[in-house]
């Protein structure tokens, strides 16, 4: 579905990922992880196309998608949630899952002047499709809230819904459950889950790595811009070079 | 549905159409009731003003991004519907449009590299369009007809008459301002709308949803200044004379000024915003010794108070309120 074929990203003259190799296969929720300043978050941010690898390939379902601008990316049905959250603060939440709909939505200048009865039909139609989408999260009751209102858990969850409202075939999350609490852990672990049931191919970036254990079926661990192993979930718990970069580090750090 | 239901459902899905019906009606038979060519000559400006700000509210509002040279716009649409007219004897109508597409084309270049700025490069970069313009308007007097103007513009004229006096400018002018009016609330509740918001407040954001930021940006900027430039047309064929010190930077601060004090992504707040300005002077007349210090003034203590402009300000400390008192009554 998605395949990484060496990539390298240099900031200056500092390397934040080198020649990194992986895949994702369809359907399969595949995790990312790795101490902080991996690389994992300028990884995600090269297949979303906000930033764009000096070297290597990105290619989906087959088709190159490095040298594609960010905003042709979700058309494909690529989608994202951010680290830091990038909500619309000062739109309402239905406004910020419908910008989700941005691929499906009146792009003709004339026609939105003009508003004519076809436009805002559509118009209302993806109004109920964000609804909808707001209800699966049990947020369809703050969904005239301003966006900046919200809980930090809320807030998590209307970008999860945001990016999941056009239905999009990759699904990548950039630390879904950072800062979140158990019980919102647990909320955000089952939504994955169910993602993964109806069939949608996930890239997770996480340093929870209860959540790593038990919502992934495969896991690549990226150390400075390196990747340092990938395979199943248990091999990766009993990997040396893993205990050593990531696991050893953070129980120092914990 | 009772037929209470069905009335109440009908006002509140068509509350914009409705109250853009009323005010037309308002001003249907405002010239019957004020009669005065003087009071209407004031609100003709306000109509004329207004065309400019909406267009200007949808790239500083919306978009979130900023100009100071939109009376450069202004300027080249008053300006090119004279020349054409004075000069070459074209048709104002005809004058009109053609300026119309002219500015858009010269907005478009001039918007590709300057929107790929933004804060205050972007601020300085729209001032400085708008000193060139005006210096082009000073110094070429062989054709502008350099400080002391251009004089002897025709009027407009429709079905053989001459829209020569205030009463026929004010159909004209708000017939025009109403249209504005009606496509600038149509594009911000559209998708396009809401992708300018978007862009305003998280670019990367908005460009992983699928917006085009930059084209976005651009789209919204040169709507603005062909809607400046139709507005400077107006003014050029309402007053028959115009020279440069009517699009100098402190006139694009004053259509800033009336685009804060309406509020940021705002369009009715922008009627509401040009009619202030515009009114002021009638009634402080120290206002027009001070008028550039005093729009300081108003611009600095709104933004600093309500960072959202006045009226949205004031329309969002409500809904908070609103909001709280509701989910306050919840628990």
């Amino acid at each position: 579905m998605l395949e990484i074929d060496g990539i390298s990203k240099h900031f200056g003259g500092l390397p934040a990922l080198e020649e990194v190799s992986f895949r994702c296969r369809e359907g399969m929720t595949t995790a990312l992880i790795g101490p902080n300043g991996a690389g994992k978050s300028t990884l995600i941010n090269c297949i979303a196309g906000t930033l764009n690898p000096d070297a290597g390939a990105i290619r989906f379902t087959g088709r190159r998608i490095d040298d594609l601008p960010c905003h042709r990316r979700p058309y494909l049905g690529i989608a994202r949630t951010f680290q830091n959250l990038a909500l619309f603060p000062r739109l309402t939440v239905l406004e910020n899952v419908l910008a989700g709909l941005t691929p499906e939505a009146e792009q003709s200048f004339v026609k939105s002047l003009l508003r004519l009865p076809a436009t805002r039909h559509r118009e209302r139609l993806l109004r109920l499709k964000a609804m909808a989408m707001l209800d699966n999260f049990g947020l369809a009751d703050k969904a005239r809230w301003p966006a900046s209102v919200l809980s930090y858990g809320d807030k998590k969850r209307v970008e999860m819904a945001r990016a999941l409202v056009a239905g999009p075939r990759l699904l990548l999350l950039d630390e879904p459950v950072a800062g979140l609490n158990g019980a919102e852990t647990a909320r955000i672990a089952m939504e994955i889950r169910r993602l993964h049931g109806v069939g949608l191919t996930i890239l997770l970036v996480e340093h929870d790595m209860d959540l790593v254990m038990t919502v992934s079926d495969h896991v690549v661990v990226l150390d400075g811009g390196r990747l340092i192993a990938a395979g199943a979930p248990q091999e990766i718990r009993t990997n040396p070079r893993v205990i050593e970069a990531y696991l050893g580090r953070m129980s120092v750090t914990a | 549905m009772t037929p209470r239901d069905r009335i109440r459902y009908f006002f509140s899905s068509h509350r914009t159409g409705l109250s853009v019906c009323l005010l037309a009606l308002f001003l249907l038979v405002y010239p019957a009731w004020v009669g005065n060519p003087y009071l209407l000559g004031i609100s003709n400006l306000i109509a004329v003003y207004l065309i400019a700000v909406i267009g200007l509210n949808l790239f500083i509002g919306y978009a979130g991004q900023i100009s100071l040279g939109h009376a450069a716009y202004l300027g080249l649409g008053a300006y090119g519907s004279a020349l054409l007219t004075v000069h070459l004897g074209i048709n104002p109508w005809l004058a009109m449009a053609a300026t119309a597409v002219a500015v858009g084309l010269t907005a478009f270049l001039v918007a590709i590299p300057t929107l790929r700025l933004s804060g205050h490069y972007l601020a300085m970069a729209t001032l400085g369009f708008n000193i060139v313009c005006y210096t082009v308007m000073m110094q070429w007097d062989r054709v502008t007809g350099g400080p002391s103007g251009l004089a002897g513009i025709p009027h407009l004229s429709l079905a053989g008459v001459a829209i020569d006096d205030e009463t026929r400018f004010h159909y004209l002018a708000w017939g025009a301002a109403i249209l504005v009016l009606t496509l600038g609330l149509n594009l911000a509740r559209s998708s396009l709308g809401l992708a300018l918001a978007a862009v305003a407040q998280n670019e990367t954001a908005a460009a992983s949803l699928g917006i085009q930021v930059h084209r976005a940006k651009i789209r919204i900027f040169v709507l603005s200044a062909v809607l400046a430039s139709v507005a400077g047309s107006l003014f050029a064929h309402c007053y028959t004379f115009i020279n440069p010190d009517s699009f100098t930077i402190f006139n694009s601060v004053e259509l800033v000024t009336m685009v804060v004090i309406g509020g940021l992504g705002s369009i009715w707040g922008s009627l509401f915003g040009a009619s202030l300005i515009i009114l002021l002077p009638e009634f402080l007349h120290f206002f027009e010794t001070f008028r550039d210090i005093i729009h300081g003034l108003i611009v600095v203590t709104v933004l600093i108070l309500l960072p959202q402009g006045l009226v949205s300000g004031l329309k969002d400390l409500l809904r908070m309120r609103l909001l709280r008192k509701a989910n306050n009554a919840r628990n």
